[in-house]
């Protein structure tokens, strides 16, 4: 038998037919080394309180479903682990900058609602027929793009950003990020429309360069870079656009 | 969707911020630690006569320019989105506060060196 | 059917809940001092035009004893401007590729503060020789 250790695990808790505000549950949690914090969660509803609610589906840092406030730092639920906060008490919370929906789920409209809005898919440059076969990219093409399509739509870039937090009008980080990444790879050929979004305030113009999208970013995305990449060549844009049309 | 207006301020405010993370540390060292205690000789470098002479100087003249006038324009920018971080909803009071101010002392200080003459 | 009603949590004092939010703050706080030292130099100008004896009495001003304190203050936080601006800008820059390897965010904040040390002493030397 594994050594098993005991954490206190205190979840921000909310029902909203039930109380008015959230509150904080207490559940001791007993624990072995390769305990996630996500199992943590998964083993209060199974033996503690079924009706405890979260989100989770690949346990392996991919789907981007888990993500969760573990002592006011935005984790993935799966690759945190239980270990790492004892003797505790760990706090986990839904993600700050949205609203909670119930216990750990947040509405996440926001998010889903601006993805189209960014044209999340390549635009080719001119129509391209099957017979003329696929697109050739060469290495130094691909790193152009290759960190920010590894993206997992997770959104703890969003509960780190605090202008999305003061204004969720912004883009955010993450789908900069994504905007970004089509933008920079050779296939596509919507740059222009996608500029658009950059340009307005709700765009780049919102980001502060706190950087902390970065930080807590579980895939090395980069988001901050993306945004204030884009800063320049949209500050640069705001002079030029009046040299040559169409920009 | 329209564009921000934002990107000149932005420009004002990296280049102000670029300047005075360059040398602000050294003019501050100078004019306010090591002259007033006369280290390494810098008293007589600022002297009425020198400091006259530097900003009679075309080159001079534009330097100390850029230093005041980009100071301002970076603090302006950062401080206007900073009130919006602390929560105070910057409304167009703060915006030509700020905006206002630095564009004052840019005014201000442009006609005072052009008044020191060449 | 369940019922929805969503809870929004308020941002009131957010930046005070982790070390890297008051770091961003202390940033951020630094333009105060940035615009208040472009203010010192402009009343040392508009002394400059009001000929020697005005200009002599404002650096009599700047020997003070609080008036050193407040520079000495003022030159800790212009060094904090420095590193916090040469650490924040590689992510303002699009990748720079040397010799087929990209400059990592640590070189560029290095190169940043040395040129930083390098123009600041530069320009101390220069005026040396200028007033020699």
């Amino acid at each position: 038998m594994p050594d098993t250790r005991t954490i206190d695990v205190e979840v921000l808790r909310y029902q909203p037919g039930e109380a008015a505000e959230p509150y904080t549950q207490t559940f001791k949690v007993p624990f072995t080394d390769d305990m996630s914090v996500l199992q943590g969660l998964q083993y209060i509803k199974d033996h503690l309180d079924g009706s405890l609610t979260f989100r989770w589906s690949c346990r392996m840092a991919i789907c981007g479903s888990c993500g969760v406030m573990i002592d006011g730092v935005p984790h993935l639920g799966c690759r945190t682990f239980l270990r790492e906060y004892f003797p505790g008490p760990i706090k986990v919370e839904a993600l700050s900058h949205f609203p909670i929906e119930r216990d750990l789920v947040v509405d996440a409209g926001d998010f889903i609602d601006k993805l189209p809005k960014i044209k999340p898919w390549i635009v080719p440059k001119e129509p391209r027929t099957l017979a003329q076969g696929e697109f050739l990219q060469t290495p130094a093409q691909l790193e152009r793009y290759e960190q920010f399509s590894h993206c997992i739509n997770c959104m703890l870039c969003y509960a780190a950003c605090p202008q999305y937090g003061l204004d969720p009008k912004w883009l955010g980080p993450g789908l900069t990020a994504l905007l970004h990444r089509y933008n920079v790879d050779s296939r596509d050929g919507a740059q222009a429309e996608r500029m658009d979004l950059v340009h307005s305030e709700e765009g780049v113009w919102s980001c502060t360069a706190v950087g902390y999208c970065s930080e807590v970013c579980p895939k090395a995305v980069d988001p901050a870079n993306a945004v204030n990449q884009n800063k320049m060549a949209s500050a640069v844009s705001f002079f030029t656009r009046f040299l040559k049309r169409g920009d | 969707m329209k564009r921000s207006t934002q990107p000149p301020l932005w420009l004002l405010f990296g280049a102000g911020g670029m300047l005075s993370a360059l040398i602000g540390w050294m003019l501050v060292f100078l004019t306010g630690v090591a002259a007033p205690l006369d280290l390494f000789g810098v008293r007589g470098m600022l002297s009425y006569e020198n400091v006259l002479a530097f900003a009679r100087n075309p080159i001079g003249k534009l330097f100390l320019f850029a230093v005041v006038a980009l100071f301002m324009w970076h603090a302006a920018h950062r401080i206007y989105h900073t009130l919006h971080d602390f929560g105070v909803h910057p409304g167009p009071v703060a915006w030509l506060s700020c905006y206002g101010v630095a564009l004052a002392v840019t005014v201000l200080s442009a006609f005072r060196l052009l008044a020191l003459g060449f | 059917m369940a019922i929805r009603r969503t809870y929004v949590r308020p941002m009131a004092g957010w930046w005070k809940r982790n070390a890297f939010f008051k770091r961003y703050m202390a940033r951020e706080v630094t333009a105060l001092f940035v615009a208040a030292y472009a203010l010192v130099l402009l009343a040392g100008l508009a002394r400059l035009s009001q000929g020697h004896d005005a200009f002599e009495q404002w650096l009599d001003g700047l020997r003070s004893p609080l008036s050193i304190a407040f520079h000495i203050l003022l030159l800790a936080i212009f060094v904090y401007h420095t590193y916090s601006w040469f650490t924040i800008m590689p992510k303002t820059m699009a990748p720079v590729v040397v010799g087929g390897k990209r400059l990592s965010n640590a070189a560029i904040t290095g190169m940043g503060l040395a040129a930083s040390a390098v123009i600041g002493i530069g320009f101390f030397v220069f005026l040396k020789v200028l007033a020699a």
